[in-house]
């Protein structure tokens, strides 16, 4: 590929190392919980994950199915053979001085996932992906003389993802970073909370002139959202060029992201780099998969994101509508199931779940639950407009109510004085007064200006308040208008 | 069959019998342990013991007694006393592996072994001393004291399991729970006169045992007669959900049946240069007895043996170095007090340098250099292929023979004191670790004396033969002692 973007003459090269907790109800090698969130510090460990003389790993059946999962999301399948081996470094929040991790023979070997970026789709590579346990977390308390240590976290389980070097831009890392959400949360296999830590990211980043040659990367952790990730690269590919066009080097290090000053900032360089001895894990056997315990795991993989986009674009709606589909699954399977019963009734719900029903979820005022759970109330709602019963701006009107309290919406709209009014000679007689009160209107329209016609409607609306069947209104405008 | 000590005139039935004894309630649970407890005290010169449970044992020896007065049946080992060595968690008294390092810890848990004797009625009544963590072969290097051989106090008992072989042979219990990574329940066991037994690797759950080496450490019975081990044994073996590295195990450990014209191979690189030709002779002789009990007796040779103790000395402390990471003084155990030191990582220095001795420090970097970078492959990996090596020589040998046989040790045991040098310790292994790093099933059984100190036997079987071994070895056991 040679149609780099280059920044200031320089080719920027990305690649991105994620942790995904995998949604267990226990720990990557124990029956301890795996759900800390209302646990106090040190409440959800055991003897296993506290690091315990003679407390010895098991490994988890589910977190193992999870991570089968996850190569079928990143587009490839799991291997049949796999093993853990130990990295060890000492740290307090590291209980046992060394990390289970797979280093050999991961879980996952190649695959890729789909990212699109001003239009052009793109394939980004995955080296590979492995399941290891998360390390407990250490704070330290500005001004105190001590750190906490807090296990809860010891022992989750985790799949660590490595792309290929393949991204060149910031845009290009970002969207990888969302592609890679999307793809575990569709496949299930993480809760996908990055503001709770489920995903984290790591990117390497590197620039050369020369695209057959890799700069010196610097690798900034620990970034928790796809705009961190965005940001992060952007900087270090300035902060790298700036260094080299001073004549400097850049130093390949490990660096931090300081979101408060949007920068990155230097921990440790190369020359402290761990030594993790790694030595197969002689407590856990390999993990063995078998084919037929491969191909059940892909039975129960479902419609992932690109097909979910390419279902949606059969109803024509806008790219922007597509993904703010696409990022919640459950509404995503929902249109789609529309979709496969009646397009104009899906099209008129997607535009609902991409506009008002957003507002309303973003407004804490319903939950994607509950829409989904008032699917035949929507539909019928949909099916309400397409017959001429309700305006599309009343129906929006009732959207809450079916949502929250699943009334029947013709019930509702009949309470509310919203139906639409297509007898005929009531809309007439509002007609008439309407072309009474607009003179010029009138004559705009009998001179040829067709424009005209939508105001006249437009008013036929108002004095309805809304009721009217505006296609019967405009049909009798019309009439009047050209016959006299 | 009674084991009585004519010094002390004091019997410890076969353990069976005993338990027997104690559910018909001819005789209390208490009363043993209250025996044991008492030959504990008596004979704490030879520092066998690091610390008695007694308040829990005999708490539970209560406990089971009004159980039987209730009429319930407790169990296979209802009320037997036995001593456990350091590095198994138990309740009742502190885990310290005899090190300083675990100085004070309180198990919050107990060993899956442990566990599975108490079900059936067994009290642990004492910790046995060890050497630290169960680095050595002479409980020399516990942090403690050294254990002295109970047929010489002037000699060392053997290790790592010196202190669990020692009490037995004290018979101050009647059996007692030691490890095995590298001979450190056979070494023992010959040293002391008594039975040691070492099951296929992972035939018991190594839950709650403080781990030395993961890829070869085993739990297994010390006692007085290859009955009473296979007893202990059929109690402790068999899958457990908290060690994945556990093994389906046969019916019954206790059905002791006559091998059928068992095929027994002398292990020629195991009789030559180095050994006391004294103990050469016992070896031929017991080889002579098991023929005249129908075995048919080879000399099979197996070139690559001797290399297994160059392959044991890396895997073991590679496996070591990052067993003992968890040692770290921030939760259990020794701590420095965080006023006294700078930083975390002085912390960590100051812990383990007071904490580990001298054999734990060696091994620590003797392993962490065996996994480095860029000497991973030149050792770690190449002590690997040997050590698949060794298991399919072993495995092709178990093609021409049913039985492995040989010493135990070259030697017998000696002063305490006189191996001063860290490798000629390490030599001390040379006949038990191929056993260990293949995994397989051995057992070192007294077969005579040199003068005045005992010799130990050892028969090796196939991967997971543990009852066709304990079979061979009851065979053996009844001759000479008939």
């Amino acid at each position: 590929m040679n149609d780099y973007k280059t920044v200031s003459g320089y080719i920027p090269t990305i690649g991105i190392e994620c942790h995904v907790q995998l949604k267990t109800k226990s720990k990557l090698f124990s029956g301890e919980s795996n759900d800390a969130k209302s646990a106090k510090p040190n409440e959800a460990v055991g003897h296993v994950s506290f690091g315990m003389p003679g407390a010895l790993p098991v490994l988890n059946k589910k977190a193992v199915e999870l991570a089968a999962k996850a190569a079928f999301a990143l587009n490839t399948k799991p291997q049949n053979y796999s093993k853990f081996d130990r990295k060890h470094y000492f740290y307090p929040d590291l209980p046992k001085g060394y990390q289970i991790s797979q280093f050999e023979e991961p879980i996952i070997l190649g695959g890729y996932v789909d990212i699109l970026v001003d239009g052009e789709k793109k394939k980004i590579g995955i080296t590979r992906a492995h399941m290891e346990e998360d390390a407990g977390k250490s704070t330290h308390p500005a001004g105190k003389d001590y750190s906490l240590v807090d296990l809860n976290r010891a022992g989750t389980p985790l799949i660590e993802i490595v792309t290929e070097p393949d991204m060149h831009s910031a845009a290009e890392a970002k969207a990888c970073a969302k592609s890679l959400y999307l793809q575990m949360k569709y496949a299930d296999v993480s809760d996908v909370d990055l503001y709770n830590g489920n995903m984290r990211f790591d990117v390497n980043v590197s620039v050369s002139k020369d695209p057959s040659k890799l700069g010196t990367r610097s690798e900034t952790k620990n970034l928790n959202s796809f705009k961190s990730v965005e940001r992060a690269v952007e900087f270090e590919i300035a902060r790298q060029i700036e260094l080299l066009e001073k004549g400097g080097g850049v130093v390949q290090e490990t660096r931090g992201w300081d979101d408060a000053k949007q920068k990155t900032f230097s921990q440790r360089t190369k020359e402290d780099a761990h030594d993790y001895r790694y030595m197969p894990e002689p407590d856990v056997p390999p993990i063995v998969l078998t084919d037929e315990y491969i191909d059940e795991i892909q039975q129960q993989i479902p419609i992932m994101p690109d097909e979910v986009r390419s279902k949606l674009n059969s109803i024509s709606l806008d790219s922007s509508q597509v993904e703010s589909i696409v990022s919640e699954p459950s509404v995503a399977y929902f249109i789609i199931e529309l979709i496969n019963h009646d397009q104009e009734t899906a099209k008129i719900i997607a535009n609902w779940v991409t506009g008002e029903i957003a507002k309303l979820v973003i407004d804490s005022k319903v939950n994607w639950d509950e829409v989904v759970k008032a699917k035949n109330s929507l539909i019928t709602l949909a099916d309400m407009i397409k017959s001429n019963q309700l305006s599309s701006t009343n129906a929006k009107l009732l959207l809450i109510d079916v949502i929250t309290n699943n009334v029947d919406p013709n019930k509702l709209a009949k309470e509310r004085g919203l139906l639409q009014d297509s007898d005929e000679s009531s809309v007439e007689q509002i007609v008439l007064s309407v072309i009474d009160d607009n003179p010029n209107a009138v004559n705009d329209v009998k001179n040829g200006e067709t424009k005209a016609i939508g105001f006249l409607v437009g008013q036929v609306m108002a004095k309805s308040q809304g009721k009217a069947n505006p296609a019967l209104a405009k049909k009798l405008l019309e009439s009047r208008l050209n016959n006299s | 069959m009674q084991v009585s000590d004519s010094k002390m005139q004091v019997v410890w039935e076969p353990i069976a019998d005993l338990a027997k004894s104690v559910n018909s309630g001819s005789v209390s649970a208490l009363e043993l342990v209250e025996k044991s407890l008492g030959l504990i005290e008596k004979h704490k010169e030879f520092n066998s013991i690091i610390a008695t449970t007694e308040t829990r044992a005999k708490q539970r020896a209560m406990q089971i007694d009004s159980d039987i007065a209730d009429g319930k049946t407790v169990g296979r080992l209802a009320g037997v006393p036995f001593v456990a060595k350091d590095n198994f968690l138990t309740f009742g008294s502190e885990t310290t592996a005899a090190s300083n390092i675990l100085k004070g810890f309180e198990a919050p848990y107990q060993s899956t072994a442990i566990e599975k004797l108490e079900a059936e009625g067994a009290i642990c009544v004492a910790k046995a001393n060890l050497d630290a963590f169960a680095h050595g072969a002479s409980t020399e290097n516990s942090d403690f004291f050294t254990t002295k051989n109970p047929h010489d106090m002037s000699k060392v008992p053997g290790g790592s399991s010196g202190g669990s072989t020692a009490s037995v042979a004290l018979k101050l219990a009647p059996f007692a729970l030691g490890t095995d990574t590298g001979g450190s329940i056979r070494l023992p066991a010959s040293f002391c006169g008594v039975v040691g037994y070492k099951p296929s690797y992972g035939l018991v759950s190594r839950s709650g045992v403080v781990a030395m080496a993961s890829s070869t450490d085993v739990i297994g019975p010390i006692a007085s007669s290859v009955e009473d081990a296979s007893l202990v044994l059929d109690v402790i073996a068999g899958q457990d959900p908290l060690d994945s590295t556990t093994i389906e195990r046969c019916n019954s450990y206790t059905k002791l049946s006559a091998v059928n014209k068992p095929k027994v191979g002398i292990v020629k690189e195991y009789m030559e240069q180095g050994v006391n030709p004294k103990v050469k002779e016992l070896i031929i002789k017991a080889a002579d007895d098991l023929k005249s009990d129908g075995a048919e007796i080879t000399e099979i040779s197996i070139p690559s043996l001797p290399l297994s103790l160059a392959a044991y000395y890396i895997i073991v402390p590679a496996e070591i170095s990052s067993n003992l990471g968890r040692y770290d003084g921030q939760r259990f155990g020794k701590s420095i007090n965080s006023g006294d030191v700078n930083d975390l990582e002085e912390n960590y220095s100051r812990v383990r340098q007071e904490g580990f001795g001298d054999e734990a420090k060696r091994r620590i970097m003797t392993g962490t250099y065996v996994l480095s970078s860029g000497y991973y492959d030149a050792y770690y990996k190449k002590a690997q292929l040997v050590r698949t090596k060794i298991i399919n020589d072993l495995n092709e040998a178990f093609n021409k023979v049913d039985f492995l046989m040989g010493p135990v040790s070259p030697q017998v045991a000696w002063n305490i004191g006189e191996i001063a040098d860290p490798l000629s310790m390490y030599l001390v292994d040379i006949m038990t670790v191929a056993a260990s790093i293949a995994g397989l099933p051995a057992i070192s059984i007294p077969c005579g004396t040199v003068s005045d100190m005992p010799v130990g036997l050892q028969l090796i079987a196939p991967y997971k033969q543990d009852l066709k071994l304990l079979s061979l070895a009851d065979l053996y056991e009844r001759r000479s002692n008939g």
